[in-house]
């Protein structure tokens, strides 16, 4: 008797089991999109529709908020410039901030603590205080409303993120595996680049997304260091809350895009090869 | 080289960068704070702890970290095991989800107001519904737990990306063969989780938390859209200092209070999920 | 590997970058007013495409405005040419920073205007560029609801309660709307209207008895306010979407109600209280920092800026309106024609009192603000006693007037030193 029941059973539970999954996959992304549904509904409503009571739940497609932006001086130029101090952030922070993600995994040396204090110091001081002297410091040396001189200052803001999600990757990964590439006739640097960091490729990504994303979304530092090199958050993103409610949503959503496009691109690289073999 | 140098080596160009763009600006305003013009002082310390509204800031601040940051651990956990699973369409799974990732804090405070409006999508949603006559005014200071439960919402919503990406990279790393033996041994989905994933994930838990929660005692804009002058942050109150009051020795002093908090937070959370040096098998 | 492409395009991007330094001859104009999207854009096109040599404008959040403005300064060189601010950013800077522009020979029509512009020196720190005030406005729709007898264009503080608590009542929720969020210039409204109408000052009677009638009265009013008023900071988009009916707000955060939907809604004069129908305008001008790099540049934009036809584009694009004598087209937008109705009525009313704005604060016109802030926070939304608040309030106020020792200004009578909290 018992026997039938768990043989009924088992088929049940598991076909319950994958019924709540999926639909909890499907909630949580309606829980991500439907937010970004509402932005876009605004987007393409008329100017009357945005501040219309109820609001519709199907875009009417007016365009006029974001032709506005279309015909907006020099969109084109700070959209390039925010692309350009985005990458430089991105290849500047990975290429710092990893290797002393692998030394924080890997040695014991003294004065680590301190070094890891002085990476979450960075975060956790807020930068549009620190953007006074640093504007000081860029006017005297030239770097000033250079695309380059606030690539600089959105690594240090990137930094942290790099070092730590690299550390933390190293970490997982087992030393031993880099102990046998040594006895396998492997340099340590050799072991590094064929053994380690193919696997470490999901931090990487991470933290380019990481770095991508801080120096895209970044307003402060870029208002104040770039006059006529202007990223397109700076050009946009700090007018946006004094602006009228359709231009607002209009705006914020040119903004959300090519963040998207950019994750859209890199998402792939998140996973790891070794742990999730077989694709 | 040399076993013992190689790692100053590998952490020189991050020490040196950030000496001189991180360290030498944060001890000239660091300075700033000690000082109201002539000689050490604690004065800007007792004046922005003695105005009325500090502790109010300070409470609202931690209640927020409080509330927000174990929901979006979990929730973060939870994605990052499901989306590790899955088969088929993990990679727009996980897209979708760090979707939010890429929304500033100013545009995901604007989306939420939307939502959240007297005339705004929900009260929209619950008229056509018909659960409501009229538009219900829902952001008010008479009703601050609503006021509460929107910014913890949109924090959510906005903030759990960054904690998701870390976990998936991180989870990655976990070699399968763990979860194929204890299959085998019979252990339930929940026993795998508890005994394989969170063991081996700590290193990346713990970068994921401390990161977290610097950022959430860093709070403002989606505050500022939602809570209005309702819910006073630390860190609206440093810009308030800076820009409005033009007191930037204050503002520096409660940069400097914040940061305390955040070193605090951060070694507790260090201590508790300490990583030992290079994962054994 | 796309990965590794992809860094190197990225790469080569740095490159290209580098060679795109090209130094432009524009002036730099860099702004506090004008912010939103449209406006800007309107500056731009509208105002300042006729200035020859070309010039930059750019409208920036406070925050960043200063802290590069003073980058610059500290820094002993710079790219900015020409500030646009309101009157308080000028006089918390110091003097020495900006350049003397009494020998400029253009200037405001208006004598207090230039007065307040020399920010107690004897030369023109600013130039003052274009003024605007707060008024009133409300759906057509709530007119039905105002008190009997009540004129729309000579209303009194009770009048208001009365229709605010009509309208309440007829739409079954609170209707008037009161720009209170982080953004909001709440504190004009206590400076400028409410202290000046109940006791016909705003730092001597700033603890009177009169003044605890008149948050008395704001409480009143408060009851019938859309509580949701502490996240509005631009009352225009409360009126499009009737979240509100009758609200106070600057005339340039109204206007786009106006623009919009010109036939629904009206603009009036603020009330009136026992001692007179209180209002204060809103100045902003513009300056030279010492920094500048072409000051020949700087100078003829400045008064490229006073020109008559300037002007009236000023007025186009951003609802301020000139501060030199000219006629005023036909062709205004609706907003611009509303509000200058109002303003007229206002300044015209046979019981105006009109304030000034405060001078000789220098750098401590936020905490000015924020002793207001703070009262209107305590009293009406926290619920405090009044008079307790107000002797609490008083201390902090009476510190800031003697720290900067700022004489009274209108409608405070005048003091000798330090205007004194009475």
């Amino acid at each position: 008797m018992t026997v039938v029941t768990t043989d009924v059973a088992a088929p049940d539970t598991r076909k319950a089991g994958r019924f709540v999954y999926i639909s909890a996959v499907a909630l949580l992304c309606a829980w991500v999109l439907v937010p970004i549904y509402f932005l876009l509904i605004n987007t393409l409503s008329s100017p009357e529709t945005v501040n219309s009571f109820p609001k519709p739940f199907i875009p009417e497609f007016d365009l006029g908020s974001l032709q506005f932006f279309a015909g907006f001086a020099g969109m084109l130029t700070a959209l390039k410039n925010s692309v350009l101090v985005a990458g430089m952030t991105m290849i500047m922070s990975i290429l710092i901030g990893a290797p002393a993600g692998y030394a924080l995994s890997r040695f014991d040396f003294r004065g680590k603590e301190l070094f890891r204090l002085l990476i979450l110091l960075t975060r956790a001081f807020p930068l549009p205080l620190l953007a006074l002297p640093l504007a000081v410091m860029f006017i005297q040396t030239g770097l000033d409303d250079t695309v380059f001189g606030l690539a600089l200052v959105h690594t240090t803001l990137a930094i942290p993120f790099s070092v730590l999600i690299t550390f933390s990757l190293f970490s997982g990964i087992p030393i031993e595996l880099e102990e046998a590439a040594w006895t396998l006739g492997c340099t340590r640097l050799t072991a590094f680049t064929k053994v380690v960091l193919p696997l470490i490729l999901p931090g990487i990504t991470a933290s380019a997304i990481f770095a991508f994303v801080i120096s895209w979304n970044e307003v402060f530092a870029a208002a104040v260091l770039t006059i006529e090199n202007r990223t397109l958050t700076a050009f946009l993103l700090q007018n946006l809350d004094t602006s009228p409610l359709h231009l607002k949503f209009a705006g914020g959503f040119i903004l959300v895009v090519p963040a998207l496009i950019f994750i859209f691109a890199v998402r792939k690289y998140l996973f790891a090869m070794w742990g999730i073999a077989n694709r | 080289m040399n076993a013992r140098l190689l790692p100053y080596v590998l952490i020189l160009p991050v020490t040196l960068f950030l000496c001189l763009f991180f360290l030498y600006p944060f001890v000239l305003v660091a300075k700033q704070a000690f000082s109201t013009g002539s000689g050490f002082t604690l004065d800007n310390f007792s004046e922005v702890t003695s105005y009325w509204k500090f502790p109010i800031t300070m409470r609202n601040t931690l209640l927020l970290a409080a509330a927000v940051v174990p929901i979006q651990l979990a929730l973060a956990l939870l994605m990052a095991t499901m989306v590790n699973r899955m088969q088929r369409g993990r990679d727009l799974v996980l897209y979708v989800w760090t979707i939010p990732l890429g929304i500033s804090d100013l545009a995901a405070g604007i989306i939420w107001l939307a939502i959240f409006d007297q005339s705004g999508f929900l009260n929209s949603m619950m008229s056509g519904l018909g659960l409501i006559e009229k538009p219900v005014n829902l952001l008010t200071f008479q009703n601050p737990g609503i006021v509460f439960l929107a910014i913890m919402l949109a924090e959510i919503w906005r903030a759990t990306a960054i904690m998701l990406v870390i976990l998936v990279a991180g989870i990655g790393l976990i070699p399968k063969e763990y979860y194929e033996a204890a299959e085998v041994f019979g252990a339930s989905k929940w026993k795998q989780f508890l005994r394989i994933t969170l063991p081996l994930l700590r290193p990346s838990l713990q970068t994921a938390l401390v990161l977290r929660v610097i950022l959430a005692f860093e709070i403002f804009a989606v505050v500022a859209a939602l809570g209005g002058t309702l819910f006073p942050v630390l860190m609206g109150e440093t810009y308030a200092y800076q820009f409005d009051l033009l007191n930037s020795g204050a503002a520096a002093a409660m940069a400097l209070i914040i940061l305390a908090i955040s070193i605090g937070f951060t070694l507790i959370i260090l201590r508790i999920l300490r990583v030992p040096k290079g994962a054994t098998i | 590997m796309t990965l590794y492409s992809k860094m190197l395009g990225a790469a080569s991007g740095i490159a290209m970058a580098c060679t795109a330094f090209a130094a432009q001859a524009e002036t730099l104009f860099w702004s506090t007013q004008a912010k939103p999207v449209e406006e800007a854009q309107a500056m731009r096109e509208q105002v300042l495409s006729g200035f020859a040599d070309g010039v930059d404008y750019q409208p920036n959040d406070g925050g960043p405005w200063l802290t590069r403005l003073q980058a610059e300064l500290q820094a002993g060189s710079g790219t900015i040419g020409v500030l646009g601010a309101l009157h308080g950013d000028f006089s918390a800077m110091k003097p020495d920073d900006l350049v003397d522009l009494s020998d400029m020979g253009v200037m405001s029509a208006s004598g207090t205007f230039n007065d307040l512009a020399k920010l107690g020196t004897d030369s023109m720190q600013y130039i003052p560029w274009m003024q605007a005030s707060y008024i009133m406005a409300a759906n057509k729709d709530a007119l039905q609801y105002l008190p009997d007898g009540a004129d729309i264009n000579a209303l009194t503080y009770d009048q208001l309660i009365a229709w605010a608590a009509n309208a309440h009542e007829a739409a079954d929720e609170p209707k008037f709307g009161f720009p209170a969020g982080p953004k909001g210039l709440k504190h004009r409204f206590f400076q400028g209207y409410l202290y000046p109408s109940y006791t016909n000052g705003v730092v001597r009677t700033f603890a009177s008895d009169a003044a605890v009638t008149a948050w008395e009265k704001m409480r009143e009013l408060w009851a019938h306010t859309n509580p949701a008023s502490t996240n509005f900071s631009f009352m225009q988009e409360q009126l499009l979407s009737g979240d509100a009916w009758i609200v106070f707000d600057h005339t340039s955060r109204l206007a786009q109600a106006f623009n919009e939907r010109p036939d629904d809604f009206v603009a009036f004069p603020a009330p009136a209280g026992p001692t007179g129908r209180g209002f204060m305008p809103v100045l902003a001008g513009v300056a030279i920092p010492k920094t500048a790099p072409d000051m020949d540049a700087a100078k003829a934009l400045v008064e490229y800026m006073l020109k008559p036809e300037t002007q009236i584009a000023t007025l186009k694009a951003t609802n301020f309106f000139p501060v030199v004598d000219v006629a005023l087209p036909d062709d205004l937008p609706a907003s611009v024609k509303a509000a200058g109705d109002a303003v007229a009525k206002m300044s015209a009313s046979a019981d105006a009192n009109p304030g000034l704005l405060p001078a000789g604060l220098g750098d401590k016109g936020g905490d000015f603000n924020r002793v207001f802030v703070d009262s209107f926070e305590r009293i009406v939304l926290a619920g405090q006693d009044i008079r307790t608040v107000l002797d609490d309030q008083k201390g902090t106020l009476a510190a800031i007037m003697n720290e900067t020792g700022a004489p009274c200004w209108a409608p405070d009578a005048p003091s000798e030193g330090a205007c004194p909290v009475e």
